[in-house]
């Protein structure tokens, strides 16, 4: 048994919780303990990468002080797991302290994105799911490109029963979410979100899920926008879903509108 | 003329040259996405020469290693760039040619010019250069009563057409050949009115034109892709054959070139030579490489300058982390698996340096608040940085540019409000309350205010849960 | 101040500190004679390209230079075997020619410095059968005689043969471009039409291009 440190990330705590409860529930139920940290709050990705890296570095220090003490963080988010092992140290040498870069770089060491938890450390792929729909699995960059996750989520969902998985088509291609990038550039962001919707749409999945809430926020609003039918469900709630205790189906995890 | 002091790194001037846009991305953006042709035309290119590059990568079983190699020589260099160009002037002194020192676009367009008028002639040829493009070098020579003509294929289709480069590599690219071939029959002399669109057709159409123009022009104008320092050699890599015709009919021989393109040794070619055309046009050899060490007695042009051109360069080099955008060999690969390139083409870049490079490269060329929207023209997405041939880490510098772009005082205030309430917990689960009261209180559905309300536009805003992941965890 | 100075000056400010030593780059590829030469390979990627390969004994290079520029005006590099040219070719020796004279001949004969398989490369160095740059250029047809022992594997390889000591100019095929949507056409400025004729290697060549190149 493991004691697991849920680096929640500010964006699934705010608006996804669920994603965050389907990852305590999973890991508790492949025998962990899951402890929050309640100290924590934004890895500072946001403010880093809009170009403010000196409030950023109040972020990582706070960050770096509430998980130090853990010997394994888990986040259900690619791109703020890979803030903290690209970024962090970055910014506090960028800020001549070297200690808290060292420091940075320890916690950063320990901390991992789910799949990669689940398949490197765990050493599981088949978590006992079972998830009776048509799902297509988007790769998001910074999974895809920064923590280099590979083809984990895909072994995890193929072990999922029920489950059928289809290839998205030209899955690599970025979203265009981009956090700032979609506030600035709205303009080619929806242009690059079209066509990622486009290639969701001709999978005739249900259901798209990915390792990352902000893209399925992303890619979630759009299609919720089209009235598309397809809904955006995160990697986790999917692998913590079973037969006994199953996703809640109805309410789809992004896109709502009244 | 510019005051240059010394032992100040220095940006590119203002006025001269083209490295600075006429409006912000985001605008120049909007109106490219909304051209359907440009659309079709990007998309289909980029993917065409994603797949070459990509089957032509995968049969070399040491790219890995390859790459590696390439971003080590090129750190070693800047790390030791004034030596080696040092080294680099003597062995080309030494083999008979002549080295020009340009602090900035104004000195080199001067230098140019004045070796030109020196010369007798008035025309001149050119082989595509980024950096005479780079420099406004036409337009100086033609202020000056000398006629440039450029040889390349998409450089003479972009001069036809009165229209301006758009990609690295292609500098046409936005034109399918339909579009070519009207650009050929209104703008090229003599040219055969049974012109088809084939691209055959167009090519040879090309050859007709600019035979004459090789056979009688006296001086040429070319940049250079490699300079040896250890031996003086230079290197030009191209596919037409218009490049070695500049490089070996003229009597003078122009070579412009950014001070970062000197590499070490000879035995450093092997390395770029094998990189370049495979990331580049996705072939595994382009179909002419010229090298050339001085003058070479009976053949080709007996007088060769070369002309060094820092113009800006100096201030890259002094951020340890830009710096490695003077590593870029111009292969264009982060353009054409940009998905933001794709989709807005070279010109919203504003300057001649488009995509992911340019974005990097532009705002510390010029200083970034001459180019304070590109580093921001990126999705982050990562595809550029594994594309690279050389390595460049350009996600990394675009962040690191962010940091030094003038920002918006709104936006600065929210930035630094929104850091202290994350340091606060208490205030910040408080925030997180509001966000749900925020939505209940009237922004439902749709609507966040500006300019957050970009993104809303044509994407719905997620129903805020009943509760947070934090209230969830303290009921449990 | 010279803008030589300025600039240097401004390097070192930028760089600050001392000058470090040349790094060790670490080569981790296949460095020159680490790979097996593949002439079958070369062939195809020649083929590839859309040169025209031929292969055959050096007594059949005279024929098979007739199939291709029988009854032409054909230029002739000073060093060029003589023994390659039929009698049925008008051979126009190059000593000085007029650049006009050169581009109104239909074909060139040359040598070749050295030649790559992976690549499907050939290597000109101006040695005495190859001659000056420019009659390789102009004329649309280019006749390049390769003996096999000439055909190294990898461009690391070709580079370690030859040097700076003349003007090189390596060649991959037909002139072409990908300037039109990103496709490549065959048949721009330089020679249309590159025919490599590959001579098994036997002993007692008439040249021996590994001396001359030196010299
Ligand atoms: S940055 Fe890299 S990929 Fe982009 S043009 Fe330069 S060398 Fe090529």
């Amino acid at each position: 048994m493991m004691r697991v440190a849920l680096f929640v990330t500010c964006l699934a705590d705010t608006l996804f919780p669920q994603a965050a409860i389907a990852t305590v529930r999973l890991l508790e139920r492949l025998g962990h303990e899951v402890v929050f940290p309640e100290g924590q709050t934004c890895c500072g990705q946001m403010h880093v990468n809009t170009g403010y890296p000196g409030d950023a570095l109040r972020l990582v220090r706070r960050h770096v002080r509430v998980f130090a003490p853990y010997d394994v963080v888990v986040a259900p988010s690619g791109s703020c797991v890979g803030s903290v092992r690209h970024q962090h140290a970055t910014v506090a040498r960028g800020a001549g302290d070297e200690r808290l870069a060292g420091r940075a770089e320890d916690v950063a060491a320990r901390t991992y994105e789910l799949s990669e938890f689940l398949v490197d450390v765990l050493g599981v792929t088949d978590v006992g799911a079972y998830y009776p729909h048509r799902v297509t699995y988007h790769p998001t960059c910074h999974s895809l490109r920064m923590l280099r996750v590979g083809d984990r989520p895909l072994r995890l969902l193929r072990a999922v029963r029920g489950l059928d998985l289809v290839e998205l088509p030209q899955a690599e291609q970025c979203c265009g979410f981009g956090g700032t990038f979609a506030v600035k550039n709205a303009d080619t962001s929806t242009a690059m979100l079209a066509d990622k919707m486009r290639h969701v749409l001709a999978t005739r999945a249900d259901v798209c899920t990915a390792g990352d809430a902000s893209c399925l926020m992303h890619i979630g609003g759009g299609l919720s926008r089209l009235r598309a039918g397809v809904r955006t469900v995160h990697l986790a709630e999917i692998l913590a879903s079973t037969e006994a205790g199953p996703a809640d189906a109805p309410a789809p995890t992004t896109g709502g509108t009244r | 003329m510019t005051r240059s002091f010394l032992g100040m790194p220095a940006t590119a001037p203002p006025g001269v040259g083209h490295l600075r846009g006429t409006e912000p991305f985001p605008a120049a953006a909007r109106r490219a996405l909304s051209d359907a042709q440009l659309r079709r035309n990007l998309g289909h290119a980029t993917a065409t020469i994603r797949g070459r590059s990509a089957a032509v990568i995968g049969e070399v079983p040491d790219w890995p290693g390859l790459r590696a190699a390439g971003r080590a020589i090129k750190t070693d260099t800047m790390a030791r760039l004034p030596e080696l160009l040092e080294q680099l002037e003597a062995a080309v002194t030494a083999a008979g040619g002549t080295v020009h020192w340009a602090a900035d676009a104004v000195q080199a367009n001067r230098i140019v010019t004045d070796l030109v008028r020196a010369t007798g002639a008035d025309r001149v040829m050119k082989v595509k250069s980024m950096v005479t493009q780079e420099i406004g070098l036409n337009e100086a020579l033609e202020a000056a009563g000398i006629e440039p003509v450029e040889t390349d294929l998409a450089e003479l289709i972009v001069q036809l057409g009165d229209d301006r480069p758009s990609h690295i590599l292609v500098p046409a690219i936005h034109r399918n050949r339909s579009e070519i071939r009207e650009i050929f029959l209104r703008a090229m002399p003599g040219v055969d009115r049974a012109l088809t669109d084939e691209p055959a057709a167009l090519a040879a159409a090309a050859r007709r034109h600019l035979r004459q123009t090789f056979l009688s022009t006296r001086v040429a104008v070319s940049g250079a892709n490699f300079a040896v320092a250890e031996t003086g050699t230079l290197a030009v890599v191209e596919s037409e054959g218009n490049g070695r015709m500049c490089l070996t009919l003229p009597e003078t021989l122009i070579t412009v070139m950014g001070i970062e393109k000197v590499i070490p040794t000879w035995r450093d070619l092997e390395v770029f030579l094998q990189l370049l055309p495979r990331a580049s046009t996705g072939e595994r050899m382009n179909p002419y490489t010229s090298m050339w060490t001085g003058v070479t007695p009976g053949d080709g042009p007996q007088a060769f300058h070369l002309v060094l051109l820092d113009n800006g360069r100096s201030a890259v080099l002094a951020d340890p982390v830009g710096r490695q955008a003077l590593h870029c060999i111009r292969c264009s690969a982060c353009l054409n698996v940009c998905p933001v390139y794709e989709r807005t083409g070279g010109h919203a870049y504003g300057s001649v340096y488009p995509g992911p490079i340019g974005a990097v490269l532009s705002p510390q060329l010029t200083g970034v608040a001459d180019n304070a929207s590109l580093p921001y023209a990126s999705s982050l997405c990562g595809a550029c940085y594994d594309a690279c041939p050389v390595m460049i880490d350009i996600p990394s510098i675009l962040v690191h540019l962010r940091g030094q772009a003038p920002h918006p005082r709104a936006e600065a205030t929210a930035m630094a409000a929104a850091a202290y309430t994350m340091d606060h917990p208490a205030l910040y689960a408080a925030a997180q309350r509001a966000v749900r009261l925020g939505r209940l209180a009237g922004r439902r559905g749709r609507g966040l205010p500006p300019p957050l309300s970009g993104w809303t536009a044509s994407r719905d805003l997620p129903e805020p849960p009943r509760q947070t992941f934090r209230q969830w965890w303290a009921e449990r | 101040m010279s803008a030589r100075e300025v600039i240097l000056g401004r390097l070192r400010a930028a760089l600050g500190g001392p000058v470090p030593a040349p790094a060790e780059v670490a080569r981790d590829y296949r460095g020159p004679g680490s790979a097996v030469v593949d002439l079958d390979l070369f062939v195809e990627r020649l083929t590839d390209y859309r040169a025209t390969v031929h292969r055959c004994a050096d007594a059949d290079v005279a024929g098979t230079v007739d199939a291709v520029l029988g009854g032409r005006r054909v230029v002739v590099p000073p060093g060029l075997p003589r023994h390659w040219l039929p009698d049925s070719v008008t051979a126009v020796p190059d000593d000085d020619l007029g650049v006009d004279v050169v581009a109104a001949a239909d074909g060139v004969v040359t040598g070749a410095a050295v030649a790559v398989a992976e690549t499907g490369t050939i290597v000109l160095d101006a040695a005495a059968d190859q001659g000056r740059r420019l009659i390789t250029l102009l004329p649309d047809v280019h006749v390049c005689v390769l003996r096999a022992d000439q055909v190294v594997a990898t461009v690391p390889d070709a580079l370690a043969r030859v040097g700076p000591y003349r003007p090189l100019t390596w060649i991959s095929g037909p002139s072409a471009t990908s300037d039109i949507e990103l496709s490549r056409v065959e048949g721009v400025h330089g020679p249309r039409n590159l025919h490599v004729v590959l001579v098994a290697a036997e002993s007692g060549t008439p040249v021996d291009r590994e001396l001359e190149a030196q010299g």
